[in-house]
């Protein structure tokens, strides 16, 4: 009798939640089915709920009426970059902090825990009068340099580092290996999934990332695709197809990574937030 | 020191010098040219009447006594409290009830994690583009349910709780994701034994979960406030600081100050502004974590 009424409880709660997450992924169904449908479909009454017959037609004019294949290539070109350049130099740094003995460690940690506090927003102002010094301002490099160092990585990999035994590192330096082939050869494969799930979380951030690219990049071919796109769906006024089509695209990549690799999107966060 | 001991421990401690200095030497390049001298660089700014190309001269802290008097700066501070009013505590509490939500499913379980999570990994420009569209006064979804022609980020009464609802939406599947982990660390037998005793599910819940539950409570509390005070890409999105500037927070001030009226010295006293606030919150958040570990 009792453990008849909990399920049921248990049937109606459950029956919640799917209807709660259902609502809560609306927003991107509904953007999704609008760039299927056709311009004059969008704002009929009642809204189509589905995009049937699905309409290319949004599609074809993103495609044609935006630089998006080069926006593709650009914040591609970018989150790999940084991506790839953050995690190397990262690794490379925590695992000096973690196992080797040098003067200035401390204040090298300490200085990261406060680098890690500082807002990249309010750094935005000497950023870009420093990269418009170097005549950096539209190219590729003024996206990238700024966004590789990240100390809170460091200190996620260090954490990590920490709790790998001395031993390892004692043997191999016994058998005469460096501590480049000890990071690479020992260090690195013991923690591969750590090191995946920051690569995932550092190039969603960096495909994600608005505020920099905004301030420094202003020409249309220098565009990533989040801010890219903003400028022609203002262009193309109320168009909810083709702004909704050009959405989609902006965020395929990046939902597929997630819906990929969600264990490891999931560990990254946690360890980013201070959790393992 | 022992002359002995002294040459012994010499040559190892120098090539221990040399290798770790190449180890770190890199990452230290980029942090320091593009976190730490940017962080100097934006504390001289602030003293200075510079443009936005960094031409100008030292004014001492005139900027800060011209900031401590400025109405549209201190309308600014309190749009970002009133957004963070709006958003820290329901943004904890929607994620709490995410995470409980989820933890007691099975079959269901990675498809409704997903629904609530794959918000968060989205561009903010998607974000803001599906809610523009959904809540638009006249085709929007939203005001054809309630039959209402309500313009959220044209209005400014709605603009501000506009963006907080868009935040929440974006953003609440990181603070579920630490409550899943918190609530998995709670022991089970915990449960198994106040269910001996005779607790129900509702003192099982207000005995149990809640005060073990605190510690992460107060980490996604405290991470949301910092989040929070940078609140800058929606707002430049959904509303650009309007309507009648009643969504102009503290960091579009200062975009504003610095890309629009060229004042890039009094910009950078605003952004110092910020970062004094955001460091004060963040001493508190590393109190957290370490009376999390004892």
């Amino acid at each position: 009798m009792n453990k008849q009424r909990f399920s049921f409880i248990g049937l109606i709660c459950t029956l919640l939640t799917v209807i709660m997450a259902l609502a809560w992924v609306f927003p991107i169904y509904w953007i999704a089915s609008t760039a299927f449908k056709s311009e004059t479909d969008t704002i009929v009454v009642p809204p189509k709920l589905l995009p049937w017959p699905p309409d290319l037609e949004a599609f074809v004019y993103v495609i044609h009426n935006s630089p998006i294949f080069r926006w593709y290539l650009n914040t591609v070109l970018v989150a790999a970059t940084v991506t790839f350049f953050s995690i190397l130099l990262s690794l490379m740094c925590a695992y000096a902090l973690s196992r080797l003995e040098f003067r200035g460690k401390g204040l090298i940690y300490a200085s990261l825990l406060i680098g890690f506090m500082l807002p990249f927003g309010a750094l935005a102002i000497p950023l870009f009068m420093f990269m418009n010094s170097l005549n950096l301002v539209n190219s590729y490099l003024g996206l990238i340099l700024p966004q590789i160092a990240a100390p809170l990585s460091v200190i996620v990999f260090k954490q990590f580092f920490d709790e790998v035994p001395r031993d390892f590192r004692d043997a191999a330096l016994i058998d005469g290996a460096t501590d480049i082939k000890i990071l690479f050869g020992i260090y690195l494969p013991m923690n591969w999934s750590i090191t995946w799930a920051m690569s995932i979380i550092t190039f969603i951030g960096t495909w994600n990332n608005f505020l920099w690219p905004l301030i420094v990049t202003n020409s249309t071919s220098m565009l990533t695709i989040p801010v890219g796109m903003t400028q022609v769906q203002s262009a193309w006024g109320i168009a909810f197809a083709k702004t909704s089509a050009i959405a989609v695209l902006a965020s395929i990549p990046t939902a597929a990574a997630y819906l990929i690799f969600q264990k490891r999107v999931t560990q990254g966060v946690m360890a980013a937030a201070g959790l393992k | 020191m022992p002359q002995t001991e002294r040459n012994a421990s010499r040559p190892k401690r120098r090539t221990g010098w040399r290798i770790a200095w190449f180890f770190v030497a890199p990452f230290l390049l980029f942090y320091g040219l593009f976190l730490i001298y940017p962080a100097f660089q934006v504390a001289y700014l602030s003293l200075t009447n510079s443009d936005i190309a960094g031409q100008g001269h030292f004014i001492a802290f005139a900027n800060y006594l011209e900031l401590a008097r400025d109405p549209d700066f201190w309308a600014s501070v309190w749009h970002t409290v009133y957004f963070i009013i709006l958003t820290v505590v329901p943004n904890t509490l929607v994620g709490f009830l995410f995470a409980l939500l989820v933890v007691r499913l099975r079959r269901l379980r990675l498809a409704v994690l997903c629904a609530f999570f794959l918000p968060y990994i989205l561009p903010v420009s998607v974000v803001t583009t599906a809610f523009l569209w959904l809540l638009d006064a006249n085709f929007g979804v939203v005001n054809y349910l309630f039959s209402s022609q309500i313009a959220f980020f044209a209005d400014p009464v709605w603009a501000m709780p506009g963006v907080a609802i868009v935040t929440i939406w974006w953003t609440v599947g990181f603070n579920m994701l630490l409550f899943i982990a918190g609530l998995q660390n709670i022991p089970i037998d915990l449960y198994e034994a106040a269910a001996l005793d005779g607790a129900n599910t509702f003192q099982r819940f207000v005995s149990i979960t809640c005060p073990l539950i605190w510690p992460v409570t107060s980490l996604v509390l405290v991470l949301q406030l910092i989040l929070q005070f940078k609140i800058f890409d929606q707002v430049y999105l959904l509303t650009f600081g309007g309507p009648y500037n009643s969504t102009m927070v503290v960091l579009f001030y200062m975009y504003r100050e610095a890309f629009q009226q060229n004042r890039g010295g009094y910009a950078a006293a605003v952004a110092i502004a910020l970062v004094v606030v955001i460091i004060l919150v963040s001493a508190l958040q590393f109190r957290l974590l370490n009376t999390r570990r004892k």
